[in-house]
């Protein structure tokens, strides 16, 4: 296997006296999609933003495609990185269409003519209509809002993908086909995806592996039929069998 | 009755005079207005990111809002000698407070949600400014800025007792002379320019609002 696209080694992070993730080490192959699953406020968060740096290490590294993160051009970084928040964070003052060009015009990567082609591209991409690029995010529903911040984390061409609980807020079918959509995007961009989520149905259907977390720590690593068929602790077993 | 056809009476006579009078006004305020705007803009968002300074800024800016007009024009008449600098002055430090703490305001309660989307996503510092925190906090601002444009506007009618052009000059000679019609004339002129001033921001402000579809 080549080098991990994202790898963390012995990571601590605490936030004042309280430790959030622990000794944490992880290696995220090139193409692996990785669910994360774990208690509310067990790190998951804080592992994520340790990957574009909008967090910094107490101690150890994260590394990207090989770059210590807290070395290199945390700018550069993040644009190549699609970033999908827990609360979706659309801008309320931007049309649909210019939220989704963000990144592009920070470095200028779009002419008008660019962007409306790549723009309505997009939207197609997340199963939206193209006429949408002219909303503002007020005027969406949850779901639609949500498929937007997919597709503004896609626009500058990210190979890694960040996405902290992105269909949180939708109904069960309006998740499904979300799930099958951004799996068939990762089949065809080659994504690296890491992919925190509360709903365990949900980290075994996308996950090439799941991790489990608890309290800062990986409890278990492992794809999801050995997951399911051994559970390393009570939380992911309690998890599975409410789901029968 | 009799008061106010004296008034008109006045008004038709000497509209030239008060035609050059409300010009004199106008461009007195506005220059304390340009320059108000500005530098309490340029405070606000220099307060933004430092929360341990902002609140001495905004408590200054605060005590300095609540010198009476009058005393104000006094004390700084020993540094700037009478006119329209000292009046300028005056009008400036006054607008201060209202524009220094709307921008701050406006800026540190941008949702802190979208300002991380915003960093996450690779915007510099100044991207994050202008693209995402002002335009954010814009109505709050115009607020202040709408207030200020207000008093700006009426305060700068006692700015001709110490020697500055504008409206107040019919005020004032209106009191020396006894003559009331003069001053209520000045000062209705006054209210006039402020409203119409409020009014034209009002609607700059909601057809902003109404294109970002903002409630
Ligand atoms: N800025 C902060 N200051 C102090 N503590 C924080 C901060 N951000 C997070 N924490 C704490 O760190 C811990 C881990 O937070 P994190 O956001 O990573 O959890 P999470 O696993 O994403 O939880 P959830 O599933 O609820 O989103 C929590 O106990 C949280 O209270
Ligand atoms: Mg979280």
């Amino acid at each position: 296997m080549a080098e991990a696209v994202i790898r963390f080694d012995h990571v601590n992070k605490a936030y004042g006296d309280t430790a959030v993730l622990r000794d944490f080490c992880l290696e995220v192959p090139e193409g692996e999609c990785l669910t994360m699953i774990g208690r509310s406020g067990c790190g998951k968060t804080t592992a994520l933003k340790l990957v574009n740096g909008l967090l910094t290490p107490d101690s150890g590294s994260v590394y990207v495609r090989g770059q210590d993160v807290s070395a290199t051009d945390r700018i550069a970084l993040r644009r190549s990185i699609g970033y999908v928040i827990q609360s979706t964070g659309l801008f309320p003052h931007m049309t649909v269409g210019k939220n989704i060009a963000y990144t592009p015009s920070l470095s200028r990567m779009w002419d008008r003519e660019t962007e409306r082609l790549e723009v309505a591209c997009l939207l197609k991409t997340v199963g939206l209509e193209p006429e949408l690029a002219g909303r503002y995010p007020s005027e969406l529903s949850g779901g639609q809002r949500q498929r937007v911040g997919i597709a503004r984390a896609l626009a500058a061409r990210p190979s890694i993908m960040l996405m902290d609980e992105p269909f949180g807020s939708v109904d069960e079918i309006t998740r499904r086909s979300l799930q099958d959509e951004l799996r068939s995007l990762r089949d065809e961009l080659g994504l690296t995806v890491l992919f925190v989520t509360h709903d365990i149905g949900e980290a075994f259907r996308l996950g090439d592996r799941v991790l489990v977390m608890e309290s800062g720590r990986i409890s278990q690593l492992d794809t999801p039929e050995r997951i399911a068929a051994a559970p390393a602790d009570d939380f992911i077993r309690e998890l599975i069998e409410d789901r029968k | 009755m009799e008061f106010i056809r004296s008034v008109i009476a006045l008004y038709a006579e000497r509209w030239q005079w008060f035609l050059g009078l409300l010009g004199d006004h106008v461009r007195l305020a506005l220059t304390a207005i340009i320059i108000s705007g500005l530098l309490g803009l340029l405070i606000g968002v220099w307060i933004s990111d430092r929360p341990k300074l902002a609140p001495a800024v905004i408590g200054v800016c605060n005590v300095l809002y609540t010198i009476p007009a009058i005393s104000l024009l006094g004390i700084l008449i020993p540094f700037f000698g009478i006119g329209n600098r000292t009046a300028v002055t005056a009008l400036v430090i006054y607008g201060m407070m209202p524009m220094v703490r709307n921008t701050y305001t406006g800026i540190v309660n941008v949702d802190p949600d979208i300002i991380e989307a915003a960093v996450g996503m690779g915007s510099t510092k100044r991207q994050l400014l202008t693209r995402i925190k002002l335009p954010m906090a814009l109505s709050v601002i115009l607020a202040g800025l709408r207030s200020m444009v207000v008093m700006t506007i009426s305060v700068g009618g006692i700015a001709s007792f110490i020697g500055a052009g504008g409206l107040g000059v019919a005020i004032y000679r209106g009191i020396t002379i006894y003559n009331p019609a003069m001053t209520f004339a000045g000062s209705l002129l006054i209210a006039l320019t402020a409203i119409v001033a409020d009014l034209l921001l009002g609607t700059a402000e909601k057809r902003y609002r109404k294109k970002r579809r903002m409630k």
